[in-house]
């Protein structure tokens, strides 16, 4: 598809918060998905509302791909920021797009680069040696390693612009300068223009009065591309495909699988990266339900925005009583102020589910950015003991499974269910194929209806053999119950009692081994690669697909590799574990965060320890390249124990 | 076969303190239940923390004793679930107006039909006695080691600067009155409010029963006591807000009479106003169907466990291929 040797080419958009970064990104993506192509972007961006920079990561390929590498093909900036920043990531034989009137932009001077990010740059330069004082020196600079510069006469096009569709007014017209990046863009890799306007009318299909001059606006910004600078080295061809593809975000996968799945009452309090996922599931709050094979109405789900994520977990409580499928979602500093009553539901064994995505911690820590440090707070939140069961996803794919089979566990074990994500799963937007509703079971467990109980008395927490004491929906006619935060007894009464106590938390607990022994190990572990390697990496949540792209380059050079994904962390599968574990020679633990909280439980309950760690938890998702380069020190006897890695602007 | 007050007891040992208001509140809610023939099943009373939140162990009905502040959210959560259900949420002064004030607050922002009741006797009681959000500044009940250093809520101003659309206030010790206002709180259209003046026999040693009836004021004319405690009713204040150009003035109107405390403590209904759509009115303009299946009444799956939901519009907008 282009003439480097690599199959996949990588395009960033990088701008100012606000200024369209999001929608460019989404129109590219959109416009190569539309040509069969696949696509993988990551978005970053500050807690910042306008002004500093973001960027978009989109990484297209014919095959399907799972992460981001540590390079950049063509960089369209928005501006002198973008450049500087992301220079240095730019391939050998790669491209920049920008303004020319930031190439006499001082580097120094550029007011949104903080006083770290200068110090830093300046070592770099020292480093290299080289003194740029402008944005345009240090593009020459650059220039001497083989990259392309292709500055943008973005006003001059914006007033050609203007006499062709009858604008005068350049306030009206600065708002196209995104989509003449686009045509850059596409012009430079030569795409077929059709599949862009498809793109275009996707995006403004609500606004159609922009279509036609957006559309207007890529094309010039094409021709102009293709008329001034010549061949670029890349081109991107469409590919015939049959499969059918949807091309979404993390959030959005879980809403859906959450909607498929039955949940019908969604409460959250506003926080990034979770915020996304209610907010279109609130859009989206009435749907249709095929009866018979005829889709008719009467599916909806109630989204309520509440005070803080205290009301958020207990409304999800309130109304999993009533027999409703319900959930919460949020990330690390809500799900802190969820403690409490994540052990309320526990103890009163409410199905309750939270959508979790993680996020660089603690307190505030970073709130836009990548983490995987909350597993072990996810496992241990609230106090007492009680069971809970924690899956976590590692794609878009498994997030809509996941979210979805997250109520049948909840419901058939009586227990709350945390469904762990991070935020390179809720920013990350991908082609994949659809999702498919009739994969998804619905079990409800033991759930009585009116005519079980009727003239009986009837014992919420009924002491059974298997510690599941059938459930009955609040509002039942004919029967009652109670429900208390205390230790109690069979009815639901308060008691202080040492032998209830003794038999009430056993049956509670015993819930847990008995998912533990139900479950089976392919709804809990992902196994990939070769069975008889000696070699074995242990990874759980996003880093899957950099680890399956690493160790598929690695399996191609002749290296024999195996990798276990943990999907559910608790209980987890540990015979399976062990088993896995005991046969490599090499275990290596891949995770996002210091400590290693995955080696530490998989320590704790197999008694095994990892040979090697490869960590990251600077803010950034991992790239396969990263995690190819820390993998191959390994194979070959050269890396230490434990590898931090560092990618990520 | 008519329903008694026998029907919504619990044989369980009621273990508040003698002499303890809580036991008027619960007669005045099971009268309620009596008076209005509500079926057990039909009713769930939520609690929070704290010596109110044993109330629904004492009565036969959906009782769901949640955590310290919180039975506003667990009620919200059940009653937008399954709106047949008859929501009763209680509260505690501390429960409510402290830990829960947040909830206190935005409850009122929606306006959602069911019936809130606040226990207000200025102490925290199973914690030993430190005052609580509504104990006024300067006091000293018996178990302060100086005296209290906050001014006290004004529970009934709160409620009408957060929204609530039923205010009305209660005293333990007067039970035919207290239950018409319980009554009334849960035939309005909205939320309901009924604040429960309540002495706490062992730690609120200065609002007692005889300072709320008045024993230290003996009227020289009569020879009887001047109780504290007076009807709004009884003096032609009229809170009801029957036409949009009311609502002002009667919140204006409620929001003074709030203020009086000491000599003379209302009771009675200080606002309503049904012209305020509901929470469900409101979910209703969205999911047209709302009412008749909610949450907890939609078929989810089909025998076989096949999920029935279509998500095939939200994939629609998602296709690229």
């Amino acid at each position: 598809m282009q003439s480097m040797t690599r199959d996949d080419f990588i395009w960033m958009a990088g701008g100012p918060q606000g200024s369209g970064v999001d929608s460019s990104a989404n129109i590219f993506a959109r416009a190569c998905c539309y040509g069969g192509l696949h696509v993988y972007g990551q978005r970053e961006y500050h807690s910042n509302i306008k002004g500093l920079h973001s960027y978009f990561h989109i990484r297209v390929s014919p095959e399907e791909i799972g992460s981001i590498a540590s390079r950049v093909d063509l960089l369209c900036t928005f501006d002198a920021d973008s450049v500087v920043r992301h220079i240095w990531e730019v391939s050998q034989g790669g491209g920049i797009i920008c303004d020319t009137e930031v190439l006499g932009k001082r580097i120094m001077e550029i007011p949104t680069l903080s006083a770290s990010f200068r110090e830093e740059f300046q070592k770099t330069l020292d480093e290299k040696g080289i003194k740029p004082e402008t944005v345009g020196d240090l593009i020459n600079e650059v220039k001497k390693n083989g990259i392309k510069i292709y500055p943008v006469p973005y006003l001059e096009l914006l007033q050609g612009l203007g006499k062709e569709i009858g604008e005068e007014k350049l306030s009206k017209l600065t708002i196209m300068t995104n989509t003449m990046a686009l045509g850059i863009s596409f012009g430079l890799i030569k795409y077929d223009k059709k599949f862009v306007n498809k793109a275009i009318e996707k995006i403004f299909e609500k606004k159609a009065k922009l279509i036609s001059t957006n559309i207007v606006a890529f094309s010039r910004a094409y021709d102009y591309a293709m008329k001034n600078f010549g061949d670029s080295g890349f081109s991107l061809n469409p590919v015939e495909t049959d499969e059918k593809r949807i091309y979404l975000q993390g959030t959005q996968a879980v809403a859906l699988g959450k909607i498929a799945g039955g949940c019908r009452f969604q409460s959250y309090y506003p926080i990034t990266p979770a915020g996304d996922e209610s907010e279109y599931l609130e859009e989206n709050q009435v749907f249709e339900l095929e009866k018979e094979g005829i889709s008719q109405a009467g599916g909806s789900i109630i989204v309520i925005q509440t005070e803080d994520e205290i009301a958020a977990v207990n409304m999800a409580s309130g109304a999993a009583l009533t027999g409703a499928r319900a959930a919460t979602s949020t990330s690390g500093p809500g799900f802190s102020l969820m403690a409490e009553g994540l052990g309320w539901a526990g103890i009163n064994e409410v199905p309750t589910v939270i959508s979790y995505y993680q996020r660089g911690g603690p307190s505030t820590g970073l709130p836009t950015r990548h983490g995987q440090d909350d597993l072990r707070f996810a496992l241990h939140a609230s106090h007492g003991e009680f069971p809970r069961i924690i899956l976590c996803s590692g794609d878009l794919d498994e997030c809509f499974y996941d979210a979805a089979s997250a109520f049948n566990y909840a419901e058939r074990y009586q227990t709350p269910v945390i469904h762990l994500t991070d935020k390179a799963l809720a920013n990350s937007s991908r082609s994949c194929r659809i999702f498919d509703r009739s994969r998804v079971k619905i079990e409800r467990g033991q759930l009585l209806k009116e005519d079980d109980v009727r003239k009986k008395e009837y014992k919420r927490f009924q002491i059974t053999e298997s510690g599941i004491s059938p459930r009955l929906p609040l509002g039942t006619p004919g029967a009652i119950f109670w429900n208390t935060g205390d230790e109690h007894n069979e009815l639901g009464h308060v008691t202080e009692n040492p032998m209830m106590r003794t038999v009430m938390m056993e049956k509670r607990m015993k819930k847990l081994e008995l998912a533990d022994k139900e479950i089976p190990a392919q709804e809990r572990v992902n196994f990939f690669g070769d069975n008889d390697a000696a070699v074995t990496i242990v990874s759980w949540g996003s880093p899957k697909g950099a680890i399956l792209e690493a160790m598929d380059r690695l399996r191609q050079q002749g290296h024999k590799i195996n990798f276990l994904q943990i999907r559910m962390m608790h209980p987890l599968p540990t015979d399976y574990v062990a088993e896995v574990l005991a046969k490599a020679k090499k275990k290596i633990a891949v995770e996002g965060n210091y400590s290693a909280q995955m080696a530490g439980i998989i320590r704790e309950r197999t008694g095994m320890d990892m040979d090697y760690f490869v960590l990251k938890w600077n803010g950034r998702p991992m790239t396969s390249d990263e995690v190819y380069d820390a993998l191959l020190l390994i194979m070959q006897d050269k890396a230490p124990k434990r590898q931090v890695l560092m990618y990520g602007t | 076969m008519a329903l008694k007050m026998a029907d919504y007891r619990t044989p369980l040992f009621n273990d508040w303190c003698p002499g303890c208001g809580n036991f008027g509140i619960l007669t005045a809610v099971q009268m309620v239940l009596v008076d209005m023939q509500l079926e057990p099943s039909k009713v769930a009373i939520f609690s929070g923390i704290g010596c109110h939140a044993k109330m629904p162990h004492w009565v036969k009905a959906y009782g769901i004793h949640t955590m310290h502040g919180r039975p506003l959210p667990f009620a919200i959560g059940a009653k937008l679930a399954n709106p047949d259900i008859e929501v009763l949420a209680f509260g505690g002064d501390g429960d409510g107006l402290g830990i829960g004030a947040g909830h206190f607050v935005n409850t009122g922002r929606r306006n959602i039909d069911m019936t809130y009741l606040i226990h207000d006797n200025g102490v925290y009681g199973l914690t030993k006695g430190q005052a609580s959000p509504t104990l006024k500044l300067g006091l000293q009940t018996k178990a302060l080691p100086k005296p209290n250093i906050n001014e006290g809520i004004n529970p009934i101003a709160l409620a009408l600067a957060s929204g609530y659309t039923f205010i009305a206030r209660g005293y333990a010790f007067d039970v035919a009155h207290l239950k018409e206002m319980i009554k009334r709180a849960i035939t309005h259209r909205g939320l309901a409010l009924v604040v429960v003046q309540q002495p706490c026999p062992t730690y609120n040693n200065i609002n007692t029963k005889d300072w709320y009836g008045g024993e230290d004021r003996i009227d020289p004319a009569t020879g009887k006591p001047v109780p504290r405690v007076y009807k709004l009713e009884d003096t032609g204040y009229d809170g009801v807000v029957r036409k949009p150009e009311e609502a002002f003035p009667k919140t204006v109107a409620a929001l003074t009479k709030a203020q009086e405390w000491g000599d003379r403590i209302p009771m009675g209904l200080f606002y309503q106003n049904e012209l305020v759509s509901t929470y469900q009115e409101r979910l209703s303009q969205r999911i047209a169907d709302y009412l008749q299946n909610p949450p907890a009444k939609q078929v989810i799956s089909d025998a076989q466990g096949r999920s029935l939901t279509s998500i095939d519009r939200m994939l629609d907008e998602l296709k690229v291929t």
